[in-house]
């Protein structure tokens, strides 16, 4: 036998390994990294002291500070009563369940250009809902309040479906055994399934939290986009590109990017933090 | 000890009751905060676009609908659909075969690459088509050119009148961009799930790989590929921030229908805008339906495995 043939080469049964991956290499480079790596090209074309200039210049600082900040909050509201509407839809059995739960998804399915001129008009001071916050002195529309309004209705699928599987599938043995051994509903609420559910409440609230960032549609339109007070990063980027200013626009995007890229790290070490501690827990 | 000592157990509906339930109290009180909560947020803008949509009557609406440039808006955003989602299903399907049916290194950079535009805000996937195929980008540069690398390339373009940006080809790739996950993350999960022996066995039984695909992978998949192209066109059809940066908003040209609703609420058309925007809120109500159904079939479809 001659040494080649020595280290057995591995058979693949099924055919179409190098057509199929090939075609998706060469489709992810033509359609994501080529265009991508061109925000980083264009870039390139400011000196460092420019590219700094343009992302610290006062619009765009007081854009990123709304930006998170109404994400955060966006977030951590949906945090609470996400995990109430899971709670209910896993838990308890009440009229219209099944339309309720089909209907948790709607901010995934609707338009965020629909989504956003609903919310402008909801909330205006003449729309069903501003006329009844304005005698309470609370103004939502052109206000950061709205811009947090438009992001907690994007925001709140993610955490409903990134908790409602793990809720399903807990073990109610564990809360038997708490109960057994004296806990009231609470201490158990607290004690047990609080800590099973943080990793996915999390991994859902890092999900929000990074959608909400990026989004532009659901949030123009009720923002009014006031220099200064109201208006979002993407909205920073779209008026340089109205300018023509390709330079500008790029390097506040590739603030943006550098953001996304790390929380999308971030994530995917929680998915995966998530999926070992649900694994040792059915082990 | 007896085996009857050892094997007491409580009624099973005490045990029931006390440990794994609330107080009825409180469960209302956390069903009414989840309804508040969702009508305020989903059922009411929801009801809110249909009965703007038909604030001046049927008539009106109808108007609405049938302008030019509103028929123009609803032909490129089916067109621009009709072109992103088949091409999307494909490499979904391909991607899925090569990442769950094989073994290579760096699977899971591949998998996290694929994820990449759902991290990118709409704004910038415009913007990195308009930075490649702009007036100021590589195209643009190429075009204006003293003296380019392919003349005859650069006369054809240029007497052609080639444009990308600030036309349909644009919104069809920042289409494409936005929506090019979809069905691959659909798909991946599922197939993985499912294993190669099926495949193998047809395989070893004689089945070509195109028979393989067809009578194998594809009836075990096709639920997860519906679902898939369900959201994947839900997305493309709905897109508004990567579209509005290629697009150029010229209407009766370069509008889609989300595009469109914003002009008529640019314009305080308002019950214009709400009458398309009923349109799209009518398509997610069917998304949402079909995605429902899809997942009960897929219950279904995976139930009797689960049995023995």
């Amino acid at each position: 036998m001659s040494n080649r043939r020595s280290r057995p080469k591995k058979i693949r049964v099924l055919p179409g390994f190098k057509l199929t991956l090939g075609f998706t290499l060469f489709y992810l480079g033509l359609i994501v990294l080529i265009p991508l790596a061109a925000v980083f090209w264009k870039t390139s074309t400011l000196t460092w002291p420019q590219f700094w200039q343009t992302i610290t210049m006062p619009t765009a600082v007081a854009s990123y500070k709304l930006t998170f900040g109404a994400s955060f909050f966006a977030a951590l509201v949906n945090v609470v009563f996400g995990l109430i509407v899971a709670w209910v839809l896993v838990r308890y059995e009440f009229f219209g369940k099944k339309i309720v739960d089909a209907l948790v998804d709607l901010p995934f399915a609707l338009p965020t250009a629909v989504a956003g001129i609903t919310l402008a008009a909801l909330y205006s001071d003449h729309g069903w809902v501003g006329q009844m916050l304005a005698p309470l002195g609370i103004k939502v529309a052109n206000t950061q309040i709205g811009v947090f309004i438009a992001l907690t209705f994007i925001g709140l699928p993610f955490i409903v479906r990134t908790v409602q599987p793990i809720l399903e599938d807990l073990d109610p043995e564990l809360e038997e055994a708490a109960s057994s051994l004296g806990a009231n509903r609470w201490q158990i609420f607290c004690r047990v399934i609080l800590p099973m559910l943080a990793p996915a409440l999390l991994t859902g609230f890092a999900l929000a939290f990074a959608r909400a960032l990026g989004e532009y549609g659901s949030v123009i339109f009720i923002a009014g986009n006031i220099p200064m007070k109201t208006q979002i990063t993407p909205v920073i980027i779209m008026g340089e590109l109205d300018m023509f200013d390709y330079a500008k626009a790029t390097a506040i995007a590739v603030v943006m990017l550098v953001v996304s890229f790390a929380l999308l790290l971030g994530i995917n070490v929680l998915q995966w933090w998530t999926n070992r501690h649900n694994t040792t827990n059915l082990a | 000890m007896t085996p009857a000592a050892t094997t007491f157990h409580l009624p099973h509906h005490v045990v029931h009751r006390h440990t794994t339930s609330e107080p009825p109290a409180v469960r209302r009180l956390l069903i009414g905060v989840a309804l508040v909560f969702l009508s305020l947020f989903l059922f009411l803008p929801l009801v809110f676009v249909f009965v703007q949509a038909f604030a001046k009557g049927i008539g009106f609406y109808f108007e609405t609908l049938r302008d030019p440039n509103a028929l123009s808006a609803i032909k490129l955003t089916l067109t621009a659909a009709a072109i992103a989602v088949p091409l999307n299903c494909v490499f979904g399907v391909c991607a899925a075969w090569a990442i769950a049916k094989f073994d290579f290194p760096g699977k899971n950079v591949l998998l996290t690459l694929i994820d990449l535009p759902f991290s990118v805000s709409p704004v910038i996937s415009g913007l990195i088509y308009v930075l490649v195929f702009g007036a100021q980008g590589w195209l643009g540069l190429y075009l204006s050119a003293d003296n380019p690398k392919f003349p005859w390339l650069q006369n054809f373009l240029v007497e052609h009148d080639f444009k990308i940006i600030f036309a349909v080809p644009g919104i069809v790739l920042a289409t494409i961009f936005v929506t090019f996950p979809f069905v691959a993350r659909e798909l991946i999960p599922l197939m993985h799930a499912q294993g190669r022996s099926e495949e193998e066995a047809a395989r070893v039984l004689g089945a070509s790989g195109w028979q393989t695909f067809w009578r194998v992978t594809l009836p075990n998949i096709k639920w997860g590929l519906l679902y898939g192209v369900i959201l994947c066109n839900a997305r493309a059809m709905g897109e508004f921030g990567a579209v509005s940066v290629v697009s150029g908003k010229i209407r009766g040209q370069t509008n889609t229908i989300p595009l469109h609703i914003e002009a008529l609420y640019d314009d305080y058309n308002f019950t214009g805008a709400f009458a398309v925007a009923s349109l799209l809120a009518f398509l997610a109500l069917v998304t949402l339906g079909l995605k429902t159904w899809v997942e009960h079939k897929n219950a279904q479809l995976n139930e009797p495995e689960k049995l023995p």
